[in-house]
């Protein structure tokens, strides 16, 4: 720590143009070195989840190599063709869209030392939200988005404002109030849709008007996704740059230090489920105003989002807990996603495989001394022979 | 009008209650609070119990069921015929009664398992499939059992010598197996979403709804109770979870104890699994399971981790479960209070966070639930 202050002060004497720029390489070095071990438990844990999918792919009589590149035509990569196809490459954003918000929440929880899985609920309460707003309130062009979009996401943070009551002041274990939460609004909100808020057809809350809808990128990419990684960026600033968010950490670090510092631990408890309310009611609007695949409308089967908050649980895991790594991680699993179809058309494999898979990167990660334990056994038995 | 009014007179009080006591909790000066607001914890747990009132009556009024009728129709449904309700009830109580009472031994032994509902899945199509190799729809059961085991190995063995979040570990299995469901009923039998059993690997059912598994399920709930409170063993495994250094002390492996009791779990709720297809529906639905494994994580809670309680609740609840199905085909309810089917849905939910809020100090977790034991 002191040697990098001097080392700060020293450059800042002499700072001519190449010092700015050595300076600007030493703090990106910096922050490669505090990020190689996290991305190299990520990696491993996708190598070993693609492993498995390898496995379940080759018992089922598929061929792994094959299905693999199949699947990464959906990150655009036409391996085969020799050819990038841009519209795949869109698509996989915006897949990954309401992933990076979803993961928000379980990563924000988790800073906090709270294990909040309650995205899921959240992300219904959201989506209906804003398909109420979009399609059932006429504004002008511009302000209605803002307004459905704010919309979900205060309805999303009043749903975790629930299971944050109760932990904060009753003591009740956030993961039985979120699941209890998520499954309350899995039959809250087909409700919701089928008697207030359907159109013309019953099972389906009524379209998005024109203005409520986010201007179209290309494919099914909306103007939704800059909303989305803003959303991360300003997470990630407000808990590494303000005090909040250090409390905030502080609590989830070491919860004792917190107290003794004098930190309000249930205003930092309350804050991350807020951030994480938020972040799960923007993923739910991002699929009804923000995606048109999806018809811009809510199924009361919440096909279109169910499943969403708990994928998120995946995306914060592998990105580390961080809003920063959870964008790259939810590409990572959208393209994957995106690319599961392809792996069907081309070869009949089930593309519910890449769920699976998702799920083994999960069990891989939940072990945090993974890659260290088997570094000492490789040594081990490297060193056995002399 | 008059339900509403009452209701929104009741939230207001609720409302003014909560809104005291979280200004004392911030130590913001207020005027005047009632000196049995004072106290942490009947504090906590007011404000708790008034923010879930509050959230239900919000619930009601979001289905529309604020209304006289519903005095009419709750009368009706209390004057219908039981018998053939609690008999299909017990169907749901199956598979909940398992799952719940493998976890609650799992837990008393200190690994908590919210995979319960990936068990279920996987449970499913390997037993039905193993059902179908085997030709038995006993044997199915088993295969299932075996699955659940395997899992529940698995998961403590990761739990125990790996230290792995066990929470992680839940939503893991539980991620894993919803598209391992999927992508097995495709590879296995080609079709999408679903698949029906032969009849004849169907368990036979006594009196139209009863099956044996039931029996079995209550038999397993008592041999649980006993275990847990009138053996050695069973003395172990609730000092495993309340302070392991001590079972550590006196020479037992807790990690021995801590596998064997989850592998046992799991293999309870692997058996609950296979009886939804072999058992239950006679066919293999992608959506079936969805929830249950969530519902009996809530019987477990509220049951407060005792097997026998567990049973009773689990059968409450798939009751409840019924009776929204009842709601739901009755055609004078449907009509008229067309949300009474939702919110019977999520009745067994409120009733859990009511109990975990009300009961919180009274019946508290293990203390080293979800912790792995790392020895000194």
């Amino acid at each position: 720590m002191i040697t990098r202050i001097e080392r700060n002060a020293n450059t800042e004497i002499n700072a001519g143009e190449d010092e700015v720029v050595a300076r600007l390489f030493g703090t990106i070095r910096e922050h490669l070195r505090t990020l190689k071990r996290p991305l190299a438990d990520s990696l491993f844990a996708l190598f070993i989840g693609l492993l498995i999918g390898a496995a379940l792919m080759l018992v089922f009589g598929h061929n792994p190599i094959t299905g693999y590149i199949s699947m990464l035509k959906g990150f655009g990569l036409f391996i085969r063709e020799g050819s990038f196809n841009k519209t795949e490459f869109l698509e996989a954003l915006a897949y990954s869209v309401p992933l990076m918000l979803t993961a928000i929440t379980f990563a924000v929880g988790m800073r906090a030392g709270i294990f909040n899985i309650g995205a899921e609920g959240q992300v219904y309460m959201g989506a209906v939200a804003a398909a109420w707003i979009g399609g059932h309130l006429v504004l002008p062009t511009g302000i209605h988005v803002l307004v459905a979009t704010a919309f979900a996401m205060l309805v999303g943070a009043l749903w975790a404002i629930l299971p944050a009551i109760l932990k904060i002041f009753a003591g009740v274990h956030e993961v039985i109030s979120s699941i209890m939460l998520n499954w309350i609004a899995f039959f809250h909100v087909p409700y919701l849709i089928i008697h207030h808020f359907a159109g013309a057809y019953a099972e389906r809350t009524a379209a998005i008007l024109p203005t409520a809808r986010y201007p179209v990128i290309g494919a099914s990419l909306t103007a939704v996704i800059f909303v989305a990684i803003a959303a991360c960026v300003v997470v990630y600033f407000l808990l590494w740059r303000t005090r909040a968010g250090y409390e905030l950490r502080l609590v989830g670090d070491n919860p004792d230090a917190a107290r003794y510092a004098g930190v309000n631990i249930r205003r930092a408890i309350l804050i991350s489920f807020i951030i994480g309310g938020m972040a799960a009611g923007l993923a739910g609007a991002s699929q009804v105003i923000g995606r048109p695949l999806l018809g811009w409308t809510l199924p009361a089967t919440l096909g279109t989002v169910f499943g969403l908050g708990f994928s998120g649980i995946g995306v914060a895991v592998v990105g580390r807990n961080h809003p920063i790594g959870g964008i790259f991680a939810a590409l990572l699993f959208a393209g994957m996603l995106n690319g599961a179809k392809f792996m069907e058309y081309d070869f009949g494999i089930p593309s519910d495989l890449v769920v699976a898979i998702q799920g083994v990167i999960i069990l891989a990660l939940a072990v945090p001394t993974l890659l260290p334990m088997i570094r000492k056994w490789v040594k081990k038995i490297g060193r056995k022979p002399k | 009008m008059i339900l509403e009014g009452i209701a929104f007179a009741l939230a207001v009080f609720a409302l003014g209650l909560s809104l005291m006591a979280l200004l004392d909790t911030f130590r913001i000066k207020t005027p005047k609070v009632p000196a049995w607001l004072h106290g942490e914890k009947i504090r906590g747990r007011i404000i708790g119990i008034v923010a879930i009132v509050v959230f239900v009556l919000y619930l009601m009024w979001a289905h529309d069921l604020l209304r006289l009728e519903l005095f009419e129709y709750t009368a009706r449904a209390l004057t219908e015929n039981w018998t053939s309700l609690i008999l299909a009830a017990s169907l749901l109580a199956t598979p909940l009664t398992l799952a719940a009472v493998g976890e609650c031994l799992s837990e008393r032994a200190g690994l908590f398992n919210i995979g319960l509902e990936g068990i279920f899945f996987l449970s499913v199509v390997v037993g039905v499939r193993g059902a179908e190799i085997l030709g038995s729809g006993v044997a199915g059961l088993v295969v299932g059992a075996l699955t659940g085991a395997l899992i529940g190995f698995i998961f403590s063995m990761m739990a125990v010598y790996l230290k792995a979040n066990q929470l992680v570990l839940g939503m893991g299995i539980n991620i894993f197996a919803t598209g391992m469901l999927a992508y097995l009923l495709m590879t296995i039998w080609g079709f999408p979403g679903i698949h029906s059993v032969r009849p004849a690997l169907h368990i036979p059912k006594l009196l139209g709804y009863l099956t044996p598994v039931f029996f079995v399920a209550v038999i397993v709930a008592i041999v649980a109770h006993i275990i847990l409170h009138k053996t050695l063993f069973g003395l172990r495994i609730r000092a495993a979870g309340e302070k392991p250094e001590a079972v550590d002390v006196a020479g037992v492996r807790i990690d021995r104890i801590r596998i064997l009791v989850c592998t046992v779990g799991a293999a309870l709720a692997g058996l609950g699994g296979a009886f939804f297809a072999l058992g239950w529906f006679g066919e293999i639905v992608k959506e079936m399971a969805v929830g249950m494994g969530f519902i009996a994580l809530a019987v477990v809670v509220v049951a407060g981790l005792e097997p026998l309680l567990a049973l009773a609740v689990a059968f409450v609840f798939g009751f409840v479960r019924v009776l929204a199905d009842w709601v739901a085909t009755s055609a004078g309810i449907s009509s008229v209070l067309p949300g009474a089917f939702y919110l019977m849905h999520m009745v067994p939910f409120i009733v859990t966070l009511l109990v975990v809020t009300i009961f919180i100090g009274r019946r508290p977790f293990p203390k080293a639930l979800g912790k792995p034991y790392i020895r000194e």
